[in-house]
This record gives C-alpha cells, structure tokens and sequence, in this order.
C-alpha cells in the first residue's frame, strides 16, 4: 500500500460519497455542494495522473464558474425542495436497479479487459508548455471552431433569458 | 502505483451515478446536475488513458468536453430560467409542453 495508493484511494472516496449524496439530497442547492465537491476532488486525481493543467483548468472552469452559474440559477429561482410523485416513484424503482446492473457490467468489463498495469506518477510530460504546442499547433483548427461554438452559447443564452416581451419590442 | 482499472472503475461509477440522478430526480436543476456528472466521469477515464498511452491529446479532448460543457450550462440555465418564467415551476412531471 504506498503513498500514491492511499492518495487515490482518499479523493475517490470524496468523489463516490459526493455523487451519492448528490442523488441523496432532496434540495438542489446540497446537490450542488455535493457536486462541488465532486469536483474538487477529482482535480486531485488529475494532479495524481500528472495532468497538472488540467487539474488546475478543472478547479477554475468546473468548480468554479459552471457551479457558481449553477448556484445563482438556484438562488435567482429560489427552488426549493422537490416533491415526491408518482414518476420519481416509477423512476426509483426502474433507475437505481439499473443503475446496479450497469455499474456490475462495467466493473466487470473494465477488470476483464484491462490490464493491471500502473500508472507513474510524472510519467507523463503533462506541463502546460507540452500541452499548448499541442491545442495550438495539432489541434489549432478544432480549438478556433470552439470559439464559434462559445459565440453561438453567448448569442443563445441571451436571447432565451432575455424577458420575452422586451425582445419583442426590439424585433418591431 | 495504482492500476489504470480503478481510475475506469471511478470514471465508470460516477457516470452510473449521473444517469441514475438523470433518470429520478424531478427538479430540472438537479437533472442538470447529473448531466454534468456524467461529463465528469468520462473526462476522469479521458485523462486515466491519456497517462496510460502517454498520449497527451487525451488532455486536450478533456478542454473541448469543458468548453462544451460551459456552452451547455449558460444555454441550458437560460433555457430553466425561460421555462420558469412561464411554468412558474422547475418539477418536470408539469412541464409537459413543448410550447413555451
């Protein structure tokens, strides 16, 4: 059992217990905590794999602005506690046994099929220099698309949130 | 030293776990939630097989599944906000209509 070990073993604990106080919690905003959490935790795993920039992008876009857009949008509706109908009740019962069966395939699958080689930490050269050679040189096409993609979020976003009579006004 | 299966073993739970939070939650923000968990677990088995092949691109897909996902929460959260606006209600058993 080494050091390494022991430090995934820590952060996957947070992540499973995150995720499933995330389904556990009846109030959005604890299932947002929980979610944070979950995040925050697996920046961490992504330090252990040497994926340092990652980890980093991870804690500021993720746990940071999604989330707190998250959090906002519960404040701003003021939602509260979900009630109990009959769908969650036929959903419970046909979700949770399928999600058993799914998680029992894939573990199945995974242990099978893949090898129990380690993973080294530093083994990876996964410093920022090495990964911005690669976004901005192999993938500069894919990454110049995705600013059009954040174009059209920005434009969609405004126009659905805007107050439909104001909008109208401005199209007369 | 930790084998690459428990990293796809983590990915693989978490993302059980956000199609079970997809399939009963009832609130739509919570849905949503679960929508980014899911996001999160491949993103966990992305970065676990880009260690394992020493291949680094699998970290830059990991920036482009961020990118989409932000995309994906501003235009969604404006989509919750707008059926709010006019359902005056964020459970998904009374939105029923596609209508707005």
């Amino acid at each position: 059992m080494n050091f390494h070990l022991i430090l995934f073993l820590a952060f996957g604990a947070v992540c499973v217990g995150g995720a499933v106080n995330l389904l556990a919690q009846r109030h959005p905003i604890n299932s947002a905590l929980s979610l944070i959490a979950v995040m925050a935790a697996l920046a961490g795993e992504y330090l252990l794999l040497g994926a340092e920039f990652v980890a980093a992008v991870q804690v500021i876009v993720y746990a940071g602005a999604i989330m707190v857009l998250f959090v906002f949008v519960i404040m701003l509706l003021n939602a509260g506690e979900e009630e109990e109908t009959k769908g969650s009740r036929v959903a419970i019962l046909f979700g949770v046994p399928g999600m058993l069966i799914a998680s029992v395939l894939m573990a199945w699958v995974v242990l099978r099929h893949s090898g129990t080689e380690a993973v080294a930490i530093g083994a990876l050269p996964g410093n920022p220099t090495d990964l911005a050679q690669l976004l901005f040189h192999d993938f500069l096409l894919p990454f110049e698309v995705t600013s059009v993609l954040i174009l059209i979020a920005i434009m969609g976003a405004v126009v659905l949130a805007s107050k439909p009579d104001s909008t109208a006004g401005k199209v007369e | 030293m930790v084998p690459l299966s428990y990293y796809l073993l983590l990915s693989g739970f978490l993302f059980a776990c956000g199609v079970v939070g997809f399939l009963i939650k009832r609130n739509i923000i919570t849905i949503f939630m679960s929508i980014e968990l899911m996001l999160n677990g491949v993103n966990l088995s992305f970065v676990a097989f880009a260690a394992h092949w020493h291949a680094l691109a699998g970290q830059v897909f990991v920036f482009f599944v961020m990118v989409v996902a932000a995309a994906e929460a501003a235009v969604g959260l404006a989509i919750i906000i707008s059926v709010y606006r006019t359902r005056e209600t964020l459970n998904v058993d009374q939105v029923n209509l596609l209508k707005l």
